[in-house]
């Protein structure tokens, strides 16, 4: 027993050796308790392997857009079978596809920071029309280095990004509006902002503010822009949801450390037995704006965004944004008291419940929309925080749920008025009904479920059917592989009164939380090819015979073609030492599920896959004299084997000429080399 | 060293045979598990409840959780914090108040009382403060004192401080009894 206790005194000592036998004793019966034998009382019961499987050829009935935490991407799963479709690369780098290597797509990861080749993505939004899933687009956010990502569903890309200035950890995002007006960025971590940010940490009541940003975007093509910035008090924004039906117009967040500690969070930020929900009307926030009363602040930020036609990204740098300070344009902004350090701020499908999950705390608090809507009118206000007026908590209270379990996390829904609820610390999730606030049915989850998920359950219209637990410890769970594991998803039926559990299936990177759509919203759209006729990349080859090596300086272009089986040209000389060598490599493929791939031998980037019509870069500096290979990465054809080529680079001072083929076999040279 | 060897043996004895993974993989129905606390493993450091269960001072802490079906929560990641009041801490309560709080109908109340007793976070001694307040997870307050080193728990001593892997473990002599409710 590991004792720390520096005053431990030699009578407990003894205590603990002399009764350690007696500890075995006792451990061995509780031991048996654990593990005793599978019975069928134990076994879920039903087909529930037959409800998870989906039969070879035919289709899932759902997408799943799953984050990746740390891996910084966003992952697409099926269900209910949990095949893994996609790795969609967003705010990392991956050499698989090229995106981050690739000429074309390193802008996507600029930053304010420089190039940014890594981030932590938690949370996907689903694009909505009147608070239903419309399918167009589902958007991420970058929790490390601020950023939100739009991801386009017909490409399943990312199509843009863009920073958020006054901003450190973009935690509480990309949550979003009924009709996608705004997609949402909360701050994780106040920081001090405009000219005065070079100040003591100890300052933090003083200097450190947090910022919520809205972030509008564009009906038709999705274009993202920041609208304007609400000005906080100092504290930490975890989650939000926005209103739906009566309540739309209205955003809810979650915020903790309202003790504004800088240091030993764990301790520090868990002081007060409650902290807040941020209720944001943002129709009053777009009056005011319209009137005028945003302050232009400085800030730089970087929007980048990718164009299907060229290509390729583009970033620009942008220097400022609008502010709205709360503090000075009343009634736009109010706190409601939360018990103990909120996660979870979930609107139920009426849009009349907001609801508030303590993860330190053993209850659910529930809010009603309407009373919070007659405590402001009644001014039944306990006092205020920062300048902002907190509503009484019972005024703004529909009811709690008493005793659910230990640790609330995340409440999503289903369409017959019940709630579902994960509980990180008792390891499970609880169905309650919202309306009664009683709880209906448990189920552990195996282990220590973070966010859940029901398809379409944040919507106004939740499809039900099932819930996915996103788990974060599986230890026994599967095959071990050493001290590294992977995390979970598990997939259980909600269609009865019990939830049963159907299936259990491990994930990629963190599952952090996820959102689940009908497969017919999204698939009819999905694009098969890119029209070559519509490339409009500067080095695109459309055709063999537009193929083409170009000395510009020390940088040499190839406008490369790749189509089953060979690459134009094959044969490349006239490079030298000290260039800058660019494979433009053009797909001349225009037929579904042909993509090929590039790579060429001592490469210090990665690979590149191009879909078909499709033109995309690799930049290529070789640091010594000699022949290099390069070949098709993807396999295509029956000939894919053969489908490689020569470049040979000279010394600097050499004078071998540009010269590039393919399919041209001549005598050989008399001189063997360029001296 | 010796009785270390001792446990896994026990356990090994416990459980039966482990089952080869090959086994179990053509089971067409989900085997759901019992939780953390019944994951075999004897190399990590024990959690907060193995603590407990090792320690023979603790064994009516252990029913009560049992009981409260509260060993589960407590193999979780966590992390807690765990006031175990001794077997001793629990006789000194009125005669009868034990039994009482095992019986099924009053397994609410003894939850209640449980969760008074842990405090999700990790407070260790050297961030112990005289007078600091805690919200347990009953949502009721405990108040810690520090005086000449020693600390105390609402007036109950603390005996000892064991470290576990998944919180800390503080050895109390009395029952914490949750406040009264206005």
């Amino acid at each position: 027993m590991d004792l720390t206790s520096k005053h431990y005194d030699m009578k407990h000592k003894t205590i603990y050796r002399s009764l350690f036998l007696f500890g075995i004793l006792a451990s061995a019966s509780i031991l048996f308790q654990f593990c005793k034998p599978k019975g069928p009382a134990e076994v879920a019961t039903g087909n529930a392997a037959s409800q998870a499987y989906v039969a070879p050829g035919k289709y899932d009935e759902f997408y799943n857009f799953v984050s990746g935490g740390f891996n910084g991407q966003m992952n697409v799963y099926g269900l209910p079978s949990g095949r893994l479709f996609r790795i969609i690369p967003v705010f990392s780098e991956d050499p698989t596809s090229g995106y981050g290597f690739s000429e074309e797509t390193k802008p996507m990861l600029n930053t304010s920071h420089g190039y940014v080749p890594w981030d932590d993505l938690h949370h996907p939004a689903l694009s909505t029309t009147n608070g239903e899933h419309d399918g167009r687009w589902v958007f991420g956010n970058a929790n490390n280095t601020p950023r939100v990502a739009r991801i386009d569903l017909k490409t399943f890309r990312t199509a843009e990004i863009i920073e958020l200035p006054n901003s450190g950890g973009n935690h509480s995002s990309p949550f979003i509006t009924e009709n996608t007006e705004y997609v949402v960025a909360g701050t994780r971590f106040s920081v001090p902002m405009g000219d005065k940010t070079d100040v003591p940490i100890s300052t933090y009541k003083e200097n450190f503010k947090g910022t919520i940003s809205f972030i509008s975007v564009g009906k038709e093509d999705g274009k993202m822009k920041i609208a304007f910035q609400i000005k906080t008090p100092g504290v930490n924004f975890d989650l939000a949801r926005a209103g739906k039906g009566p309540s739309h117009g209205w955003f809810f967040f979650s915020c903790y450390n309202t003790e504004q500690a800088y240091t030993l969070l764990e301790v520090n930020s868990t002081q007060k037995d409650k902290d807040f929900i941020m209720a944001v009307n943002w129709k009053k926030a777009e009056e005011y704006l319209a009137a005028g009363k945003g302050e232009k602040a400085k800030a730089k930020y970087v929007h980048n965004w990718y164009d299907e036609k060229t290509h390729t990204a583009t970033s620009e740098m942008l220097n400022e944004v609008m502010q709205l300070d709360p503090a000075v344009l009343k009634d736009m902004v109010y706190f409601i008291p939360c018990p103990k350090s909120p996660h979870g701020c979930d609107t139920d499908p009426t849009g009349e419940y907001i609801v508030g999950s303590g993860k330190l705390a053993a209850l659910i608090p529930v809010f009603s929309f309407t009373k919070i809507q007659q405590a402001i009118a009644n001014k039944e206000f306990e006092g205020d925080f920062g300048g902002i007026p907190v509503i009484k908590y019972e005024a703004a209270l529909h009811g709690e749920v008493k005793k659910p379990g230990l640790g609330p996390l995340h409440t999503e829904f289903d369409a017959n008025g019940n709630a579902y609820t994960s509980f990180f610390v008792s390891s499970e999730i609880v169905k309650w009904n919202v309306k009664s606030l009683e709880v209906l049915d448990r189920v552990p989850t195996y282990y220590s479920i973070g966010h859940l998920c029901v398809p379409g359950g944040p919507t106004r219209k939740p499809h039900g059917k099932y819930v996915i637990a996103y788990n974060k410890i599986t230890k026994d769970r599967y095959l071990s592989t050493g001290p590294e594991l992977t995390q979970s998803a598990q997939l259980y039926d909600i269609s009865g009164d019990k939830m049963k559990l159907i299936l259990d299936f491990p994930t990629t990177g963190e599952p952090h939380y996820a959102e689940a759509i009908p497969a017919s919203l999204v698939m009819p759209n999905s694009v098969k090819i890119f029209r070559i006729e519509d490339n409009n990349h500067p080095y695109v080859a459309k055709g063999e015979s537009k193929t083409n090596v170009v000395r510009k300086g020390n940088q040499v272009h190839i406008s490369m073609t790749a189509i089953r089986s060979h690459l134009t040209p094959d044969n490349i000389e006239g490079v030298k030492l000290g260039d800058e060598v660019y494979f433009h490599v053009t797909n001349l493929e225009q037929d579904w599920d042909v993509p090929h791939g590039f790579a060429i031998k001592g490469a210090n980037n990665a690979e590149l896959l191009i879909m078909p019509g499709e033109t995309q870069t690799l930049k290529w500096k070789p640091l010594t004299t000699g022949v290099f290979p390069f070949y098709c990465t993807d396999f295509c054809s029956a000939l894919h084997q053969e489908m490689q080529g020569y470049i040979r680079v000279s010394p600097a001072n050499s004078n071998v000429p540009i010269k590039f083929s393919t399919g041209k076999t001549e005598a050989p040279a008399g001189a063997a080399g360029s001296k | 060293m010796k009785r270390l060897s001792i446990i896994p043996l026990l356990l090994l004895l416990a459980c039966g045979q482990q089952q080869a993974p090959g086994n179990e993989s053509s089971v067409a129905e989900a085997a759901p598990g019992a939780g953390q606390s019944a994951v075999q493993d004897e190399t990590s450091e024990r959690d907060v409840v193995r603590v407990a269960v090792n320690s023979p001072v603790h064994t009516t802490l252990v029913t009560a959780l049992k009981t409260a079906e509260y060993v589960d929560a407590l193999s979780n990641a966590g992390p807690f914090t765990v006031f175990a009041p001794t077997n001793e801490a629990f006789d000194k309560l009125p005669a009868g108040t034990v039994e009482n709080l095992l019986k099924p109908e009053n397994k609410d109340a003894l939850r209640n009382i449980l969760e008074y007793h842990v405090y999700v976070g990790v407070i260790t001694e050297a961030m112990v403060q005289d007078g600091m307040t805690l919200n347990q997870v009953n949502l009721d307050n405990i108040t810690l004192n520090k005086k000449d080193g020693k600390i105390t728990v609402n007036g109950a001593n603390v005996l000892g401080v064991v470290k576990a892997s998944n919180g800390v473990v503080y050895v109390i002599d009395a029952v914490l009894l949750p406040p009264e409710k206005k």
